[in-house]
């Protein structure tokens, strides 16, 4: 090929040497091309070529593009054999067909096996060197069927049993009615707080059961224009309220760990249903093992939506590929829809299903005789702290 | 109506690139998108293949499955459209994309995903055909002036085809048989759930 090729150039050459003046000479050209302006270049120009019709026949190969005239310096004595050094046989390589890997073949072989089918970019995006990756399929699976089960038996079962509960078992009323006395239960900072998380809860729910189910439920009935801007301010909110979320759920476990660490008295009140069904108030601290249960669900149930959500917003941050995306997405929405399911029993119990318990959180002042239903060591330590205060020191009760 | 579909004969790509520059530059995409890319699998190795990808148009999108909004459309050609209109930059697509086609724009705070950008098949989007509203959200629309995507027209070892499905298997088997060898279409399985037998 390559002797062709010059043979063709040299032809050109010496049929234009004017025009071979400007031809650059390049490094890729064989060494037997004659430099432009060469004296045998010159002499042979006259006569050679068709154009000239001079009697000469046409195509006539120049002596210096023969391609057998021997080129470089004469082969130097051959250099003795050095002995074979033992090298390690060459590990055989991956399976492939005889010119390399078929494209039917490997996507069948990694939608069955997983993983991914790789390699190299040459732009920054280095995420961009995943060619196929058919764990997208099993994420679909997951959020178009899987994620749509889980959610829907989660909160609207949820949303079942409530309305059940309290047909069934009606509005939970103070035994022994309002005592008309009050004790603080939670002060401003705990509120503030608490409804600093609650609020940006609801909405981090809604907007996400509106990723989740809106398409299905919401866009039939608004159309897309609106459903669009509702999804779309919904996304920013859910973004942006991700931080008042993080930074309230720091807050509640500094403020009420304390409190939550389950004890004995718990057992007790986790045997008769905490008095839900009916039967004698079961005993209490601050906290009640319900409660506690709903403490630990927001704190490492948020927390750990909140971690994933992060990676979420930030998508591709560090180390992270697209199925770590997956992942994130999976616990993220799984976690999300418990917690919602959890919240809404949580919202019942302490709006209209309890007497006196909205309370605690509305004005932070609880009546008396709720308190002692339902947090009866509570009220007993506050009352004892209470007469402490009072109480000078070194002071004995009359009649000692 | 012809069945579109993207074809790329990895025996003849020589990862020039040329595809994804004329992309980015036919269309004006934004910084840090890449509609179309090369990947070179085997790099250095026996059986090196370099593959020019970018949407394959699937015949049963994932993208328009899981989106939220459903902001995706199917042309008489098969084409997978979207409506950025009513994209709202979630993500989904990406993650369900086989072929990880979908892209965002990095815009407002903390770098937040912007509305989707992908491979339109020189085919624009909903708006009014090359129309300025257009070319500024999906680039310009050459399936509306009669003349397929630029990355395939302008490819110079004719590696990357593009066209109705069945003529561009056609000429590929052609090819194969006519050479001796062929490594097959890449993600056609994937995409359409079928090969194209030699």
């Amino acid at each position: 090929m390559r002797g062709i090729s010059s043979l063709l150039l040299a032809a050109l050459l010496l049929a234009a040497p004017v025009a071979a003046q400007t031809v650059a000479p390049s490094p890729a050209m064989p060494t037997e091309r004659p430099h432009p302006g060469a004296s045998d270049v010159q002499s042979a120009a006259p006569g050679v070529g068709e154009s000239r019709g001079d009697g000469q026949p046409a195509r006539q190969n120049p002596e210096t593009a023969d391609p057998q005239r021997p080129t470089g310096t004469a082969p130097g004595p051959v250099p003795q054999q050095a002995a074979p050094t033992p090298t390690a046989p060459i590990p055989a390589p991956p399976p492939m067909t005889a010119r390399g890997p078929s494209a039917d073949e490997l996507e069948l072989q990694r939608t069955l096996q997983g993983g991914r089918i790789e390699g190299r970019v040459t732009i920054p995006n280095q995420a961009a060197g995943v060619l196929v990756q058919p764990e997208g399929r099993s994420w679909r699976q997951f959020h178009n069927v899987t994620l749509n089960w889980v959610g829907g038996i989660a909160v609207g079962g949820m949303l079942l049993i409530l309305v059940a509960f309290f047909l069934v078992r009606g509005r939970m009323v103070m035994t022994e009615g309002r005592s008309g006395r009050t004790i603080q239960r939670f002060n401003a900072l705990e509120r503030a707080n608490h409804w600093m998380v609650a609020s940006s809860f609801i909405v981090l729910g809604l907007s996400g059961l509106n990723i989740t189910f809106g398409r299905y439920l919401l866009l039939p009935l608004i159309g897309p224009e609106a459903f669009y801007i509702l999804a779309q301010y919904g996304k920013i909110a859910h973004n942006f309220l991700a931080f008042p979320f993080t930074l309230g759920l720091i807050v509640m476990l500094l403020l009420w760990v304390r409190d939550n660490i389950p004890d004995r008295t718990d057992i007790e009140w986790v045997k008769s249903f905490g008095g839900l069904f009916g039967g004698a108030h079961p005993r209490a601290g601050r906290f009640n093992a319900g409660q506690k249960v709903v403490f630990w669900i927001t704190v490492l149930g948020g927390g750990l939506v909140a971690a994933s959500g992060y990676f979420l917003i930030f998508p591709f941050w560090g180390p992270l590929d697209v199925n770590d995306m997956q992942l994130a997405h999976i616990v993220h929405s799984v976690l999300s829809v418990l917690m919602v399911a959890a919240m809404l029993a949580h919202i019942y119990i302490g709006s209209i299903g309890m007497e006196g318990a909205y309370d605690a959180m509305g004005s932070g002042q609880v009546d008396l005789n709720w308190a002692r239903e339902h947090h009866s060591l509570w009220v007993e330590d506050e009352m004892a702290k209470a007469r402490q205060v009072v109480a000078p020191a070194g002071a004995r009760p009359a009649g000692d | 109506m012809a069945r579109m579909k993207f074809l790329c004969d990895a025996d003849r790509c020589i990862e020039c690139n040329a595809c994804v520059t004329a992309c980015k530059n036919e269309h004006e995409v934004p910084w840090g998108i890449n509609r179309r890319r090369v990947v070179t699998i085997n790099d250095g190795k026996p059986g090196e293949r370099s593959i020019s990808m970018a949407c394959m148009h699937c015949t049963d999108a994932p993208c328009a499955a899981v989106c939220p909004t459903n902001c995706f459309y199917f042309t008489a050609d098969h084409l997978v459209l979207h409506d950025k209109d009513t994209c709202i930059g979630c993500g989904y697509c990406f993650y369900a994309c086989p072929f990880g086609a979908p892209q965002y724009p990095r815009v407002g705070n903390f770098g937040g995903r912007g509305k989707m950008d992908k491979c339109t098949y020189c085919a624009g989007g909903p708006q009014q055909d090359n129309s300025p509203v257009e070319y500024i959200q999906y680039g310009s629309n050459r399936i509306a002036e009669g003349k397929l995507p630029l990355c395939a027209e302008m490819c110079s070892t004719k590696a990357l085809l593009a066209g109705d499905g069945e003529i561009i298997a056609q000429i590929y088997r052609e090819r194969v048989q006519r050479r001796g060898y062929g490594s097959g279409a890449w993600g056609w399985r994937t995409a359409y759930r079928e090969t194209v037998n030699v």
